[in-house]
């Protein structure tokens, strides 16, 4: 069973067949602690997750609003590593070998990691793609050199600030599916509007073959049906993180698991009952 | 960056390089941004008028040409070469940051932006960018970390008398690294009608060059006053280094004179083995953040660690990444100072000169005080005083025990 890519790929093609959008779930690798996050992780697949994305922290996180910066700390004050994520998603694969996993984060964990090792270990770790916040289309060739030939998706960001001229630049060497940053701005902040959305979605496919998922700043089961209804996927980060830290701040660190299950199995049913791009 | 041999002056590339060094490591909802304001220096770059406002404005405004001092008591006491002293700590707003905001805001206000934010450590960024704000009738919004706040009151109330909003950055270590990554989140939230004033040679391309270029006036005054003074070059240069924007406008316009030796002063804190420092080429590795590919102080996975420094101006765990690439090439002599040292040449310099010298550029007197000596009497050492001490005299007094 090929992944990589190629599990991206049929996850979105399963979602086809289906006739609906699939539902991309975020939370930051090892919040609050490594044990209690692989928990975390396992909860999202069986709670109807189609694609996890997997943050990786990082003290500099400059795209990031405070819910996500703070699960980072949590996460190095736990002691993650990216090593440790490594591990998380090898162990992950035990028993799912079909939810395609991404990390997300910055260049410079990678960066200290060496591109070439870090392909090579992810992909064998059973990782399928990477979002790498910092690195554009004009810095990307440093590390697509090394996850092209690996089978790892890199998928790239595409943002309202982003030109139609310039679009083809950032989709060019894409794979895996697009990811559109709905609004300008950090994550965990309001949500685009989406008649905004629509018109700039339909100029990303008209660019690109590749799946579009919309992201930021949705954080309920009727957004997340709403924009449903107009991309391939859609994403939910810091809604799902904010989960996490109550249970750290209720001091009840190990409820964390049972309360994403509850959130990402309402936000799947909100997806689940969009109506579809291709219905709409 | 393939340089040609007779030249260290032609960098970045197309790409914004130094080598290894440098580039454009931002978001795509900023990409289209920088390459924007890339466009806009260059135009700016080529209209005379452009060139002739900022004169004016250096002239009567920020006081320039600032003086090449010869410090003879202090040249005496150490009893080796020569050394003047460039008083850029004379310019309006009391240090060398307004050389590069002044040029910042011109070209922000020849793109019709509005609302200017920037991110300070010491504050005199801040307090530069709060100025050139209320003269140009902008908006200004300052990000300045919890600690620097509490280190630097006096500059705080200034950017606020100057009409500035300063917002405090808890995030983080609450120093000026998390201040940049408060700054690139606004930048990126409010991308319409904001202009980000990046107060270092750092950041992403264009701007450790466009910074670079602003401060040049340092060292093309300071090339000029000592040919005039000594009908020669001198035999080396100091300038302290954060970010190391004083310290690349000083040395810059020598980098083609082979006789002429340069000493970048970083941060030493409590000594490189503490742990404890700010020195990025002493103690870090390539690394990637804020936009650049440049030494930063971080661990083995990548993470960035916290800078030391009693001088808040230095306290930030990367540098520009042309002082990378200069360091990397040889060009340049990379050295550290600890806070012990320059409160130490903060003293001296006072007792001797009449002059307190901000924390930043006591670690370049520090310096010259190990390295004076060492040349001979006939050498000529040029020393950049890029701030005056006054913000710094309650870090200074509680460092030496004194209860004001």
């Amino acid at each position: 069973m090929a992944g990589g890519s190629a599990r991206i790929d049929r996850r979105f093609a399963s979602l086809k067949a289906e006739g609906r959008a699939g539902l991309v779930t975020f939370v930051t690798a090892g919040d609050p602690d490594l044990e209690t996050g692989a928990r975390v992780m396992a909860e999202l697949a069986m709670a109807g997750a189609d694609v996890i994305e997997l943050g990786v922290p990082f003290t500099d996180p400059m795209a990031d609003g405070p819910a996500i910066q703070r699960a980072g700390l949590r996460a190095l004050a736990a002691g993650v590593t990216m090593v440790k994520v490594l591990d998380m998603v090898r162990d992950f694969r035990r028993t799912d070998t079909d939810t395609p996993v991404v990390l997300m984060g910055y260049y410079n964990p990678i960066y200290a990691y060496g591109p070439e090792r870090f392909a090579a270990d992810a992909i064998a770790a059973g990782v399928d793609g990477l979002i790498v916040v910092d690195l554009p289309a004009e810095e990307e060739d440093e590390l697509v050199r090394f996850t092209d030939p690996a089978g790892l998706a890199l998928v790239r960001l595409v943002a309202p600030t982003t030109s139609a001229e310039r679009l083809p630049l950032v989709v060019g060497r894409a794979s895996g599916f697009l990811y559109y940053v709905s609004i300008t701005g950090i994550t965990g902040t309001a949500a685009a509007d989406i008649s905004k959305v629509a018109p700039s979605v339909a100029r990303i496919r008209a660019a690109s073959e590749l799946p579009v998922a919309i992201g930021f700043g949705i954080r309920t089961p009727e957004q997340a049906a709403a924009f449903a209804a107009i991309g391939d996927a859609v994403v939910v980060g810091s809604a799902i993180v904010q989960e996490v830290e109550q249970a750290v701040l209720d001091g009840a660190p190990a409820t964390a698991p049972d309360r994403v299950r509850a959130l990402v199995s309402r936000l799947a049913g909100g997806v689940r009952g969009a109506a579809t791009p291709a219905a709409s | 960056m393939s340089h040609t041999p007779n030249t260290f002056r032609a960098g970045p590339d197309e790409h914004g390089r130094f080598g290894l060094f440098g580039g454009r490591f931002v978001a795509e909802t900023l990409m289209p941004l920088i390459l924007e304001l890339e466009q806009a220096y260059d135009a700016a770059r080529r209209d005379p008028s452009f060139a002739a406002e900022m004169a004016l404005f250096q002239r009567d405004y920020v006081g320039r040409p600032s003086p090449l001092y010869l410090a003879e008591r202090l040249t005496e006491h150490l009893g080796g070469a020569k050394i003047y002293l460039k008083r850029d700590e004379l310019n309006h707003t009391g240090a060398h940051k307004i050389n590069n905001v002044l040029g910042q805001l011109l070209v922000a206000k020849r793109m019709g932006k509005k609302r200017i934010i920037a991110e300070t450590g010491a504050g005199q960024h801040g307090v530069a960018t709060a100025t050139m704000c209320a003269r140009l009738g902008m908006d200004c919004v300052v990000y300045m970390g919890d600690t620097d706040i509490v280190r630097q009151k006096p500059n705080v109330f200034r950017m606020r008398l100057l009409g500035a909003e300063v917002r405090g950055v808890s995030s983080g270590t609450a120093t000026l690294k998390d201040a940049m990554n408060e700054a690139l989140r606004d930048w990126v939230s409010n991308v319409d009608d904001t202009f980000y004033c990046i107060g270092t040679a750092a950041g992403p391309h264009p701007y450790p060059m466009m910074v670079r270029d602003f401060q040049s006036i340092i060292g093309e005054e300071a090339r000029a006053q000592v040919l005039e003074r000594e009908g020669r070059l001198p035999d080396l240069l100091v300038a302290c280094i954060g970010g190391g924007s004083n310290a690349i406008g000083l040395f810059h316009p020598f980098l083609d004179d082979p006789a002429v030796r340069m000493m970048g002063v970083e941060a030493a804190g409590h000594g490189i083995d503490s742990g404890a420092h700010a020195a990025s080429l002493a103690g870090g590795t390539p690394g990637v953040l804020h936009g650049n590919r440049t030494y930063l102080l971080q661990d083995a996975d990548g993470q960035i660690q916290n800078a030391h420094s009693i001088s808040a101006g230095l306290d930030y765990p990367g540098i520009g990444p042309e002082h990378s690439w200069l360091r990397d090439i040889g060009r340049v002599e990379y050295t550290a100072i600890t806070d012990d040292e320059a409160l130490d040449a903060f003293k001296l310099c006072a007792r001797l000169e009449g002059i307190l010298p901000a924390l930043e550029p006591a670690h370049a007197v520090a310096q010259v005080i190990k390295t004076a000596p060492t040349l001979g009497r006939d050498a000529i050492l040029v020393m950049n005083m890029c701030g005056r001490g006054d913000k710094d005299v309650f870090t200074v007094a509680e460092a030496l025990g004194v209860d004001l």
